[in-house]
């Protein structure tokens, strides 16, 4: 059981910023990023490649540029060329897929032999014994948790926050949201190859599918978060994303040991997850209408 | 001030739909004018006012703001120094963020914070928009802190008015700002807009579908149709003028009589 929740935890510390990219791409800008798939791989294997040449540290944070890079990308497409967000978010994914062979050296995979990564390092300074695993992960996400959220509160950050909130409304305040939506899409994606980076280096390998999904299992954590903790202010939403992740990742390794349904089923699984939450109010409102029209029927019999 | 000079703006055109919403508008407005519109629907009140702000660009004609040749400078430039409020209270503010924020929001217009991207709201900012909060009479200032979706339509509108207003703007364009609150709100709001403009000294124009107001307020009356001006009285002929007057010239200049659904004779 110890067991159980020491992976749980570690995962759900590795895989949080995807669900906090998300956060920030679809819960404030208002806009499915579907570029997440492919800069998830692309985090990973430039993290993997660079921490193979013997720059683990280093390796991280060119992984976040490159991601970010796919987030402008994206984000071009949908201002200034007029390629609808979410199509945006498909072609950059699938030029990635490409250009992700080519950072592992035109094969699907790559991996870390006997070279030191992030964590062996952590390991050696001696801090916190068989978790020092979960301590690494936990301490990088979290600062970059507390950073987005101090990021926010500035007048960059509140710009972005109103751009998905009301554009007119960010025009008229002298604020470009073609710049706004690309600041946000480079952070979001920075974020989620933070995520590949880390996961990469963890896994001590990267292949062309590892963020296969990704979009949809961050968009689980955040609402499985959402729901725990409720929506409000960009502090507690940025705690749900933790807590959504880390809970996400309960109920994987819980499913993946009690063999309740085969782990390959997660993805399926994970999937009607979100699609119940976001049809959530149509149903309810759906359910609300019969309900209304069955007690029409019902008083008009009466009468 | 501002100098609009004979623009025009065909939208959808060669297409079945093709309307032309301004032909051949011309305008000169003077520093410190209020000047009130008035016109019958599909005038081309809320295009002019969109030309103006730069939400499209003119076919023809040029637009200058004091002195500086705007004509085809984007909307979020030209904002820097234009407010504006939509008959919609909703338009003006953002609903999940606090009042707090959105005033933040509104004070980057000021020229000092232009390139400051990662300041924060300091406590200096936040006492000065705790002052022009109280000047709302509304309660705003002890709500800071609260998302303004809560807010009423009335008080959403007050806040974007002090929003528009937080810098005094060169311009001020109010397109029928207070017709969706009931008439006390719509009164105050108002007040309050007539208290700013005359403090600042603001350059403003309103669009309203009142007659009254439309005399009443400001020192200047304009009448559209068709897209272009029909009307423009001020003065001592204007101050002499009732309703009456005001819908006889406008059959006089417009070749017809003034078709408004929604207009408020009264």
């Amino acid at each position: 059981m110890l067991y159980i929740l020491q992976t749980a935890l570690e995962l759900g510390f590795l895989y949080a910023p995807v669900a906090l990219a998300l956060f920030l791409s679809y819960r404030i800008l208002d806009i499915a990023d579907l570029t997440t798939d492919g800069a998830f791989t692309l985090g990973a294997a430039v993290s993997v490649v660079v921490c193979a040449a013997g720059h683990p540290i280093l390796a991280v944070p060119a992984a976040m540029v490159c991601t970010a890079v796919a987030g402008f990308v994206t984000a071009l497409l949908q201002t200034k060329l007029g390629v609808p967000s979410i199509l945006a978010g498909i072609i950059t994914n699938t030029g990635l897929y490409t250009i992700n062979l080519m950072a592992m050296g035109w094969t699907s995979n790559a991996s870390l032999i006997k070279q030191r990564t992030i964590f062996h390092m952590f390991r050696d300074l001696g801090i916190g014994g068989s978790w020092y695993e979960i301590i690494l992960a936990g301490l990088l996400t979290v600062a970059a948790a507390l950073l987005l959220v101090a990021f926010l509160g500035t007048r960059l950050g509140l710009s972005i926050r109103a751009t998905g909130d009301n554009r007119d409304m960010v025009r008229a305040s002298s604020i470009n949201p073609t710049f706004t939506i690309t600041v946000g899409l480079c952070v979001a994606n920075a974020l989620t190859g933070l995520s590949g980076a880390l996961v990469g280096q963890s896994q001590r390998s990267a292949n062309v599918n590892i963020g296969t999904g990704m979009v949809v299992i961050g968009l689980a954590c955040l609402i499985i978060g959402e729901t725990v903790l409720g929506r409000g202010s960009v502090l507690r939403g940025a705690l749900s994303v933790f807590v959504g992740s880390i809970i996400y990742r309960v109920i994987y390794a819980v499913a993946l040991s009690s063999k309740v349904f085969p782990i390959e089923a997660m993805k399926l699984v994970t999937a009607i997850i979100v699609a119940l939450a976001i049809a959530a109010p149509s149903i309810k409102r759906w359910a609300a209408f019969q309900r209304k029209k069955a007690a029409a029927k019902s008083g008009k019999e009466r009468a | 001030m501002l100098q609009i000079h004979h623009i025009s703006k065909t939208f959808n055109p060669g297409t079945v739909n093709e309307k032309t919403a301004l032909s051949g508008l011309s305008l000169d407005v003077e520093n410190g004018d209020f000047i009130t519109i008035v016109g019958s629907n599909g005038a081309g009140k809320s295009t002019l006012f969109n030309a103006i702000a730069g939400v499209f660009y003119v076919d023809e004609g040029s637009i200058t703001l004091a002195g500086e040749d705007i004509t085809y400078k984007p909307e979020y430039q030209r904002s820097r120094e234009m407010g504006r409020l939509f008959q919609d209270p909703m338009r003006g503010t953002a609903p999940h963020m606090t009042i707090e924020e959105n005033l933040a929001l509104a004070y980057l217009r000021a020229s000092k914070h232009q390139h400051a991207f990662f300041s924060r709201t300091s406590k200096a900012d936040r006492k000065f928009f705790r002052e022009r909060l109280a000047q709302l009479d509304m309660g705003l200032e002890d709500r800071m802190r609260q998302p303004v979706g809560l807010l009423s339509g009335g008080q959403r509108q007050a806040l974007t008015l002090l929003m528009a207003t937080l810098v005094p703007p060169k311009v001020l364009l109010l397109d029928e700002h207070t017709a969706a609150l009931d008439p006390a709100t719509a009164v105050k709001v108002l007040r309050l807009t007539e208290e700013i403009i005359r403090e600042n000294n603001i350059t403003t124009l309103m669009v309203t579908h009142n007659m009254n107001q439309a005399l009443g307020l400001g020192n200047r009356t304009l009448m559209m149709d068709g897209g272009d001006i029909v009307l423009d009285v001020r003065g001592e002929e204007r101050a002499g003028m009732t309703v009456d007057n005001l819908l006889e010239r406008f059959r006089a200049g417009a070749g017809r009589r003034l078709d408004n659904d929604r207009i408020l004779l009264s």
